[in-house]
């Protein structure tokens, strides 16, 4: 039973105008602005789109902005922004083989054609807090090449494939794929579901999934065959054009890890895929998506399922970071009634305790 | 006035999808009503004008729509349906979130529609009915939203329309809903109103 | 520069240029316009969102990614064109301007200058700026050797 509870409109009023001043901070600072966000805070602003599951830079650093850098109320602020738009349509699927790529590395092959490229990573960096952006000092620009990378970049997993010693990724055939935000989650869901829910789940939840199968709940033997991260072409089939609408380009994050298979009476002994794809930057979040694509596999593949990271229920009916928040959350708002019930109760059970308890004593005496 | 399939949406979207809207809750909420349409849109013929606002105000790409064969004969109107709506034509009354029909005397009977699930009865077929005015014979309304009886009279409607509407009364929950549309007026008979024996 | 750009780019290419092209860029254009024709307006522009696809794997069966705000606006010329313009975010402005260059791209008499005027100069900011992203990415490209260390080898 609910009872609403009345009351408390000028406190809350002023909660949030206490709520501005804080966000606003030392008025002596110059406010930041959404457009530094956008520039300088981009892996915050990668974070928010991909789990929000909405691409617009800008809306998304409104929204850091607004939740005072509180990334999952900055997610929060996201989707519930997303309610309010129609929906026009579905994209072509995304062909990550012509990305034009900042970073592409194999953890497989050193001399993979088209070559490792490091692009803008933390990798190798000492992890020394830099001083020297305490001050506004000037940046180097980047060193350019005089050979620019070619134009596409052959997958990894390909060149595997086309040795015969993975898997097949699918036909590419289109069935329409599930979509979780039009039609509630069932199980068991099929890898598109699954993919979906993995693409905009939290990235602390995935990661400790991802960790966990490699520290062996769910072991997979994982390598991370390539990783890469630039631009790809976003297009959609406009009713009567012959030919797909171009919309401009989105940034995501692809990993692919191979896995280890020992093989079936039907599949020989080959390795098999994890796949992960993130919207923006968001390389840890995209390894940990893969990790848990394939170890959600299990029973695909006729596996064990003996760890949390393979039960499905529980993967995905968790990940979601807004879901879990407002779940958690809404324990801290008035429960007033229904504790009072509990307390009657209680009272009840231990005044039958006590009265028991002092027979109990007369009789032994 | 040229009419053609890309021209002839609301002119003021918002506004006029929420008046449109606002006269499909009132019609079904309240069987037997007339609710009269300020002409907002100009379809392709042959798609009434009321038709063509319940759709420009309530479908969009997640709603299929089914044809019946007098519109699917004329490809403007899919087209335009398209271009206003976003929603998917499929010629599969099963499939559908919608069904226009411009000639109920050949429609398909009302169970051959999508009728929802014990679970889900919200995902069947609302049918939109074009009909040339309300002065045909009046069918005797019972149930929710309605004050003892009401009365409404579709013309023309479909054969045998009487029965098969309370076959589908018999399926409740599931089942479809009727919204009928004049070129500028409106009724409905949800899935939850009972027709009583013997049409006046 | 080439005298026939108007066989440059086929509709597909220009619509892509043009979808990338910022508002500055399209709104300079445009009051560069001199001779520009009645355009009607056949849907306002207007935000909403596209369902960004991926596959499994790369290249297996499509999957939800994500949403991306999209502005589209639809217009006609006095002589039929039908231009669209689908651009990502929320700028309707951009949606409504590239819609219009797109139907005076399919007319005859305006593709010439379209495509001088907008789609070719925005064309070399757009392969300049690939250009740089791609000579940054090779200057950080590694080749890895392995040094094989032990008596044995």
């Amino acid at each position: 039973m609910y009872v609403a509870v009345k009351g408390g409109e000028a406190a809350i009023r002023n909660a949030h105008q206490l709520l501005a001043e804080k966000r606003r901070g030392d008025r002596s600072l110059p406010a930041m602005t959404v457009g530094q966000i956008v520039e300088q805070l981009t892996l915050a602003v990668d974070r928010v789109m991909g789990e929000g599951s909405l691409y617009d830079r800008r809306l998304a650093a409104l929204a850091i902005k607004q939740a005072r850098g509180d990334l999952i109320e900055a997610i929060f602020l996201v989707r519930a922004y997303r309610t309010t738009l129609p929906r026009f349509g579905a994209s072509l699927p995304l062909d990550t083989g012509r990305m034009v790529a900042e970073r592409r590395i194999s953890a497989t092959f050193k001399d993979l054609p088209g070559g490792q490229l490091l692009g803008p990573t933390f990798d190798y960096t000492h992890r020394l807090l830099d001083p020297a952006l305490e001050d506004d000092g000037a940046t180097e620009p980047a060193v350019a090449d005089a050979a620019p990378t070619e134009d596409g970049l052959p997958r990894v997993t390909d060149l595997l494939a086309d040795a015969g010693l993975i898997e097949p990724d699918g036909t590419g055939e289109d069935a329409e794929p599930a979509d979780m935000t039009r039609e509630p989650m069932a199980f068991p869901a099929g890898r598109d579901l699954r993919l979906q829910a993995l693409a905009r789940g939290d990235e602390g939840f995935l990661l400790a999934l991802g960790y966990s199968t490699q520290r062996g709940y769910a072991r997979t033997h994982p390598f991370a065959a390539e990783i890469r991260m630039g631009e790809v072409e976003i297009e959609i089939a406009v009713p009567g054009l012959d030919f797909p609408v171009s919309l401009g380009r989105v940034a995501v994050t692809e990993c692919q890890m191979v896995n280890q298979f020992k093989g079936s009476g039907v599949a020989p002994p080959q390795f098999t895929r994890g796949y992960g794809l993130v919207f923006g930057h968001a390389e840890r979040k995209a390894m940990a998506m893969a990790l848990c694509d394939r170890a959600l596999r299990a029973r695909e593949l006729g596996e064990d399922q003996t760890a949390p990271a393979q039960d499905e229920e529980f993967v995905l009916s968790h990940s979601d970071n807004v879901q879990a928040t407002g779940f958690v959350e809404h324990l801290k708002l008035p429960h007033y009634v229904d504790f009072q019930a509990e307390l009657d109760l209680l009272r009840r059970l231990r005044s039958e305790w006590e009265a028991r308890d002092e027979a109990g004593r007369e009789a032994a005496e | 006035m040229s009419v053609d399939a890309l021209s002839g949406g609301f002119a003021d979207p918002v506004t006029e999808a929420q008046a449109v809207f606002r006269a499909v809750l009132d019609v079904l909420s309240r069987p037997g009503t007339i609710a009269a349409l300020v002409p907002g849109v100009r379809p392709p013929p042959p798609l009434n004008a009321g038709a063509a606002a319940v759709l420009a105000s309530l479908a969009d790409q997640d709603t299929p729509v089914y044809l019946d064969a007098a519109l699917a004969a004329e490809p403007a109107v899919a087209t335009w349906i398209g271009f206003h709506t976003g929603a998917p034509v499929i010629d599969d009354p099963e499939a559908v979130t919608f069904a226009v029909i411009a000639d109920p005397a050949a429609m398909p009977a009302l169970s051959q529609f999508r009728l929802g699930t014990d679970e889900y009865p919200d995902r069947s077929t609302t049918i939109v009915m074009q009909v040339a005015d309300f002065a045909g014979s009046a069918l005797i309304l019972e149930g929710p939203g309605i004050d003892e009886t009401a009365h409404l009279a579709p013309h023309p409607s479909p054969a045998n329309f009487a029965e098969q509407f309370r076959a589908n009364r018999g399926l409740y929950p599931r089942g479809v809903d009727l919204i009928f549309a004049t070129g500028d007026s409106l009724a409905a008979l949800p899935r939850s109103t009972r027709i009583r024996q013997g049409a006046a | 520069m080439d005298h026939q750009p108007e066989q440059k780019t086929d509709r597909r290419q220009a619509l892509a240029v043009l979808a990338r092209a910022n508002s500055a860029e399209l709104a300079a254009a445009w009051e560069a316009l001199s001779d520009a024709p009645a355009i009607e307006t056949l849907r306002d522009s207007e935000i909403g969102l596209v369902m960004a696809r991926g596959r499994v794997g790369g290249g297996g069966a499509a999957f939800n990614l994500g949403e991306v705000t999209v502005s589209r606006a639809t217009v006609r010329l006095a002589s039929g064109e039908v231009g669209i313009g689908h651009v990502m975010g929320r700028d309707t402005g951009r949606a409504l301007m590239v819609a219009r260059f797109d139907a005076l791209w399919q007319s005859p008499g305006h593709r010439g200058w379209v495509e001088t005027a907008v789609v070719a100069p925005v064309s070399q900011r757009l392969a300049k700026a690939d250009a740089e992203t791609r000579a940054k990415a090779a200057a950080t490209r590694v080749n890895f050797f392995t040094m094989v260390r032990g008596e044995d080898a």
